[in-house]
């Protein structure tokens, strides 16, 4: 940063008089860096694990956007052997009825991932616009609120969830409202709580006495001022409801067939773990769905410990 | 009245009130279910009269809340009505009570828990506390980036590397965990012992963890510095300072990851094929029998809040700021 400074101040100098002076440095024009330099330059102090992180994410979503060029074959197209071995045709063999696993791999990066990215982001807009409402209005409304959302969370949201999914059915659909309303609730916890105390600051007050409407102060005046744990907890949140989800699927009860899913090949392709004595690559293919599931929460794990350390580092320093 | 006591108690009413609001939020999933599911549970080939007798015996024809308090005071003397499956549209009923489905598979579930939360338990807090206390060494570090592995990962994957590391590859264990109630002690134990190490090791992470923050959260007070300043030895702030204020948030991770083993024994059971509540939960998920899905959720939610209530009576009875007023 100091290096920036002198040498902003040294071109300036240089162009008055070509000596130095300091008159000139503390004159001169500080230029200010773009965002997108400040984020390049906050990106090169990430440590390795971060790194790591971000690159996995990335790689995740290349595959999930370009899955039907990446993908050897159809997500549901069949080939005549089942449970084939791993070879040139079929890297990862095929599964129970004969699908190649690497295809169903690859439109599963699609598939989990976005219906999960889905659910995240409705329960923010569920949970998090509830928690502001309740966070400013301070009534009966943040009362009746808080208290029936304790209740809801009394109930294990796994439990709670295969409950639910038992009544409305397995759809893709109903499986996104009911999790992200579960799920929702810890949002609405959590932005409650650091929306709290900022709604109680001045330039809120000085806004609804402007005569802001409630959406405004919302966004305007109280968002942008807990935004970091938000992000932060959407990390989390979305580790949480992509396990939640591969759960379910794993179970039988989630994403179903013939969509491709990483949850649901684990289980369909359970069985050939008992072979791993004979053919290790085969007692694997169940494995490699489990371990994408796991390299990708993982991943969002690390980026989001260095987000908020970074995050409440710099609080530090003010 | 002795302020601990008052406490309790209140903490006692509010946990009784929110297990009364769980079990109507439990109850009236029933009457979400779209249209007539009388017709759908008999088939189309049920006639209207044994139709409208399914729905007698269901008590469809009364008003909710006394259906509510009717199933409610049954549910407390066990009993959870009968199955959905097992009907025929001819009105031959072959169901079974749900008591009786799940009696003998609450027996196993329980078993596996307690085999779980026995190994977990000290080990946790055994591997928390060493990490508290040596922080930031290669030890607490290596703990950690363990912990954080098995943590980000599903249950099943820890669950089937087991199986592929000890089953498949070595064969020490069973892979599945087929117990009926006729099996041995001895024998049920080895047979569940690659789903106790699958919640072991899934818990065990979460409970360390909590377990080291709770301990370092708690070094970092004034009065341990103070203990420490006035100079007692590092044992006596550990036994006669920490450990008193310790139990609360100790009894808190303790109830908060056995309540967290109730929900992870659902997957783990379906891995091993273990004849528990959770196989049996998803599997009348799978086949929409509703009594016995509502009388499974209303078990394992009573049981995760009961393990919170304890924690948190625990943490009141053993808070030395309420056992000793001023």
């Amino acid at each position: 940063m100091s290096s920036d400074k002198t040498q902003a101040a040294q071109s300036a100098g240089a162009a008055a008089e070509e000596t130095y002076s300091a008159a000139a440095e503390v004159g001169a024009v500080r230029k200010r860096r773009t965002r997108l330099e400040r984020i390049w330059i906050g990106l090169k102090k990430a440590p390795l694990s971060a790194w790591f992180g971000m690159t996995v994410i990335l790689i995740y979503c290349l595959v999930a956007l370009f899955a039907p060029l990446l993908a050897p074959y159809g997500e549901a197209q069949v080939f005549p052997v089942p449970y084939g071995p791993w070879d040139a045709e079929h890297i990862f063999g095929t599964d129970q009825i004969g699908r190649d696993v690497l295809s169903r791999l690859i439109y599963g990066a699609r598939n989990t991932m976005g219906i999960a990215l889905v659910t995240t982001f409705l329960s923010f807009l569920i949970g998090g616009g509830l928690g502001l409402v309740a966070a400013i209005n301070r009534s009966w409304i943040d009362q009746i609120l808080s208290r029936f959302i304790d209740i809801l969370m009394a109930i294990p949201s796994l439990i709670f969830a295969l409950m639910l999914l038992s009544i409305f059915g397995s759809t893709v659909s109903s499986l996104i409202i009911i999790i992200a309303i579960l799920d929702s609730t810890r949002v609405f916890r959590l932005t409650r709580a650091v929306a709290v105390s900022v709604a109680v600051m001045d330039y809120v007050e000085a806004a609804r006495l402007r005569g802001e409407g409630l959406g405004w102060v919302m966004r305007r005046e109280i968002l942008p001022n807990i935004m970091p744990p938000l992000v932060a907890e959407f990390g989390l949140r979305f580790c949480f409801v992509f396990l939640t989800i591969a759960a379910l699927s794993f179970l039988g009860v989630g994403i179903q067939p013939p969509t491709a899913d990483w949850g649901s090949m684990v289980r369909d392709n359970a069985s050939l773990i008992q072979f791993a004595q004979y053919d290790l690559k085969a007692g694997i293919t169940p494995l490699l769905p489990a371990a994408a599931i796991a390299l990708l929460t993982v991943a969002v794990n690390f980026v989001v410990d260095w987000f908020l350390h970074k995050t409440s580092g710099l609080r530090d320093e003010h | 009245m002795h302020p601990v006591l008052a406490t309790v108690l209140q903490r006692l009413a509010l946990g009784v009130a929110t297990l009364i609001m769980v079990s109507i939020i439990i109850f009236s999933s029933i009457s979400l279910l779209p249209g007539d599911f009388g017709q759908a549970v008999l088939g189309q080939a049920a006639t209207e009269d044994t139709v409208a007798a399914f729905r007698r015996e269901l008590g469809l024809d009364k008003p909710a809340p006394v259906r509510y308090v009717e199933w409610f005071t049954s549910a407390l003397q066990g009993d959870f009505g009968t199955s959905f499956s097992g009907r025929a549209a001819s009105g031959v009923d072959r169901s079974r009570p749900v008591v009786d489905l799940i009696g003998p598979r609450l027996k196993n579930t329980l078993f596996l828990a307690v085999y779980a939360a026995l190994i977990s338990v000290p080990l946790a807090l055994f591997l928390g506390i060493t990490a508290a206390l040596y922080r930031n060494s290669i030890y607490d570090r290596m703990v950690n980036a363990a912990t954080l592995t098995t943590i980000s990962t599903p249950e099943f994957f820890v669950a089937y590397i087991l199986i592929l590391l000890l089953a498949s590859l070595n064969p020490i264990f069973p892979s599945l965990a087929n117990v009926t109630i006729d099996t041995p002690f001895l024998e049920r134990v080895y047979r569940t012992s690659l789903p106790a190490l699958t919640l072991t090791l899934v818990i065990v992470a979460h409970m360390m963890r909590m377990t080291r923050a709770a301990i370092i959260n708690l070094l970092a007070s004034p009065y341990i510095e103070m203990a420490r300043l006035k100079g007692a030895s590092p044992r006596e702030v550990i036994i006669k300072h920490a450990l008193p204020n310790a139990w609360a948030p100790i009894a808190t991770v303790i109830a908060f990851n056995l309540a967290y083993l109730v929900v992870g024994v659902v997957v783990v059971e379906a891995v091993f094929v273990y004849p528990g509540v959770g196989q049996l939960m998803v599997d009348a998920v799978t086949t929409r029998d509703i009594p016995v899905v509502q009388a499974c959720a209303l078990i394992f939610a009573a049981t995760y809040i009961i393990l919170n209530l304890i924690a948190d009576i625990v943490g009141i009875v053993t808070n030395p700021r309420l056992l000793h007023p001023r």
